[in-house]
């Protein structure tokens, strides 16, 4: 057996090979492991169904989120059509198991790859446009998308919604907060480990290098429009998933949440969470969601205590200016996000006393 | 026939005020390439500026235009110094997302402030200024927004071209560097062409709120609107933003009243598109050369 690794007091690497290694400590993996169990074995039996709908809506949203930082943390493109692409999946997932009946097993992962479609047809401008001009025609790409969800009334509804069946899994049905945990938080944990495997791979370095500077990237031999429309599909399969999951859970849908203001939301919890960092996005949709139930509770207790009446205080204005303001302060003062706190924090104590 | 000639005029009018909305967004982007999402926010903040001293404060209207104009100036400045400043260098998506957190913090703060609901103006033009013409009748507010903006587009026109300060602004669109090291001093244009921005955003603000009355969402969506006017007439062509927009409310009012007054909204976004992936910089836009 070979030795375990600790705390290794420098950078040893003598292999390419070992600077890819997940893990650069054991400790770090047996944490992992003890981590996941206690998530598995102790949350859901701990939590109150509340708080277990509020994690389970943590893990929907580090789905969607990791699949936008692979767009703009690894491959460098600004998407504002994220919330779209997640309507997207929310619908393809409704459609195919009402109207054509399918399993829930088999209706999410097709409503990501029909959004990874959708995904890629508005990925097409990223041939010719960069940066400023990429990021408007993904605007215009959220209008139209959601222009076609409310008014193609023939297969989406329109404004009336669609209600799906209870979710199905090996024949037991998924009721209840806690068997839906367990179907969110394995598909997390498959999302990550392919995210995590993506970007060690050939085309996770490809993305890297597009980001650092497309036309260099050409220049080397990367087809990089082959490319950017791979991450748009990659990307909008992680949001078409977490749509369709959050189909099953809701267990009827609308047009209306998947506007403008779900797209920031995502983009907030990327840039707060750590752009280029796949943690950085669960730490960034752990946050944002929590500060959407922190308002939310917030506003309660002082309407309840009589300071504001609630005609006078409501809950939107609120939070769309703590919001903004939370985005604003970690651009100004910690633009790495989350994921850099983290490893302050954590390297400031595994080098205490003697930090140099 | 009379049909078709509202809607032109209609358009006309539209066009020239998203025009005018997008001349200070295309200001920003021009001397400091920051795209400003938060622009439909200080159009907003201009309208209920203005309201706050006409109908609250009670003062005079050509006071409280004068009074709008140089808070929102300000305002603009202050944005500038503490939020755009330490960004400078930044990669560009920190400073598109900032101007989205500045716009969601702004339209919050207005939501708390003024509530959802649509306010209006108390009347402010006499209706005798009207315009008949032929069987279309023109509305007095839109013959001001007309004079007022032709007024401004002629006083911006000879800052550009007279003003040192105008000079030294078109210096800094022009080649940010050279004009570095020509001794221009570029924080202080970036400032400046922010204060301009948000007090043309102000004005359009005021226009816009006596022809539609005043709501949060409402001005803030024409923020959004913006964009496919300027990239239409290039991001970096104050002109093109006028004939982008008259383009744009065309655009909008015949799709409105010939096919489906739904999708007019999203009309402009559907040409957006298109013009992106045949010209992707606009009509009268620079093609930026790009050296590795």
């Amino acid at each position: 057996m070979r030795k375990l690794k600790f705390h290794p007091s420098g950078n040893f690497n003598e292999y390419y090979a070992q600077e890819l290694t997940i893990f650069e400590t054991d400790f770090g993996r047996v944490s992992l492991i003890v981590g996941l169990m206690a998530l598995f074995a102790i949350v859901p039996l701990v939590l109150s169904p509340y708080m277990l709908y509020i994690v389970n809506m943590i893990g929907i949203a580090s789905i969607a989120a990791i699949g936008l930082n692979i767009l703009i943390g690894y491959t460098g493109q600004i998407s504002l059509g994220h919330g779209a692409f997640f309507g997207v999946g929310a619908y393809a997932a409704a459609i195919l198991a009402t109207s054509l009946g399918m399993p829930f097993i088999v209706a999410v992962p097709a409503a990501g790859v029909i959004t990874a479609l959708v995904g890629m047809i508005f990925g097409i401008p990223s041939g010719r446009l960069k940066g400023l001009y990429l990021t408007i025609a993904t605007l215009a790409g959220q209008f139209i998308i959601e222009y076609v969800l409310v008014h193609w009334e023939s297969l989406t509804k329109g404004t009336m919604g669609i209600n799906l069946p209870a979710a199905t899994l090996f024949g037991l049905e998924l009721f209840s907060d806690r068997s839906f945990f367990f179907v969110i938080f394995i598909s997390l944990v498959i999302m990550v480990l392919m995210a995590v495997n993506l970007m060690r791979t050939k085309y996770g370095r490809a993305f890297i290098a597009i980001r650092d500077n497309d036309r260099a990237a050409e220049g080397m031999g990367i087809p990089i429009f082959r490319y950017k429309l791979l991450a748009f599909a990659i990307s909008s399969f992680y949001a078409g998933c977490a749509g369709g999951l959050w189909a099953f859970y809701m267990r009827s849908i609308t047009t209306e949440p998947f506007n403008l203001n779900l797209s920031i939301e995502y983009i907030a919890m990327v840039i707060i969470g750590g752009m280029g960092n796949i943690a950085g996005s669960i730490f960034g949709a752990v946050f944002i969601t929590f500060l959407n139930e922190g308002l939310r509770w917030g506003t309660d207790i002082l309407i309840n205590l009589g300071t504001f009446s609630s005609a006078a205080l409501t809950m939107a204005p609120l939070r769309e200016f703590v919001f903004g303001l939370a985005i604003v302060l970690f651009i100004l003062f910690e633009p790495r996000g989350l994921a850099e706190v983290w490893r302050i924090v954590r390297s400031s104590f595994r080098l205490w006393p003697f930090s140099y | 026939m009379d049909f078709f000639l509202q809607l032109l005029i209609n358009g006309l009018c539209l066009g020239f005020l998203y025009g005018l909305s997008a001349m200070g967004f295309v200001m920003i982007f021009k001397s400091s390439s920051v795209l400003n999402f938060a622009h439909g926010e200080l159009i907003a903040l201009g309208a209920f500026l203005f309201l706050a001293l006409v109908t609250w404060a009670g003062i005079p209207i050509p006071i409280s235009f004068l009074l709008t104009l140089a808070v929102c100036f300000c305002f603009g400045f202050i944005v500038e110094r503490f939020f755009l400043r330490p960004l400078i260098g930044e990669p560009l998506i920190f400073v598109i997302m900032l101007t989205v957190g500045l716009a969601s913090m702004f339209k919050g703060l207005m939501l708390l402030i003024w509530g959802g609901n649509l306010h209006t103006y108390p009347d402010i033009l006499p209706a005798s200024l009207a315009i008949q013409l032929g069987p279309v009748t023109i509305p007095p507010v839109y013959i001001a927004s007309l004079v007022i903006g032709l007024i401004f587009l002629s006083l911006f026109g000879l800052f550009f071209k007279y003003s040192s300060q105008g000079i030294y602004m078109r210096s800094v669109a022009d080649n940010q560097r050279a004009a570095l090291s020509l001794g221009v001093h570029v924080k202080r244009v970036f400032a400046l062409s922010w204060a301009i921005a948000s007090l043309v955003a102000g004005m359009s603000g005021i226009v816009l709120g006596i022809i539609n009355g005043i709501n949060v969402h409402n001005l803030s969506g024409i923020g959004l609107k913006v964009f496919p006017v300027v990239i239409l007439g290039g991001l970096d062509s104050i002109g093109g933003a006028i004939i982008g927009g008259l383009i744009i409310g065309l655009l909008e009012s015949f799709t409105g009243g010939y096919i489906s007054t739904s999708l007019s909204e999203v009309v402009p976004f559907i040409v957006l598109v298109f013009i992106l992936l045949i010209k992707p910089y606009g009509l009268f836009g620079l093609v930026e050369i790009e050296r590795v």
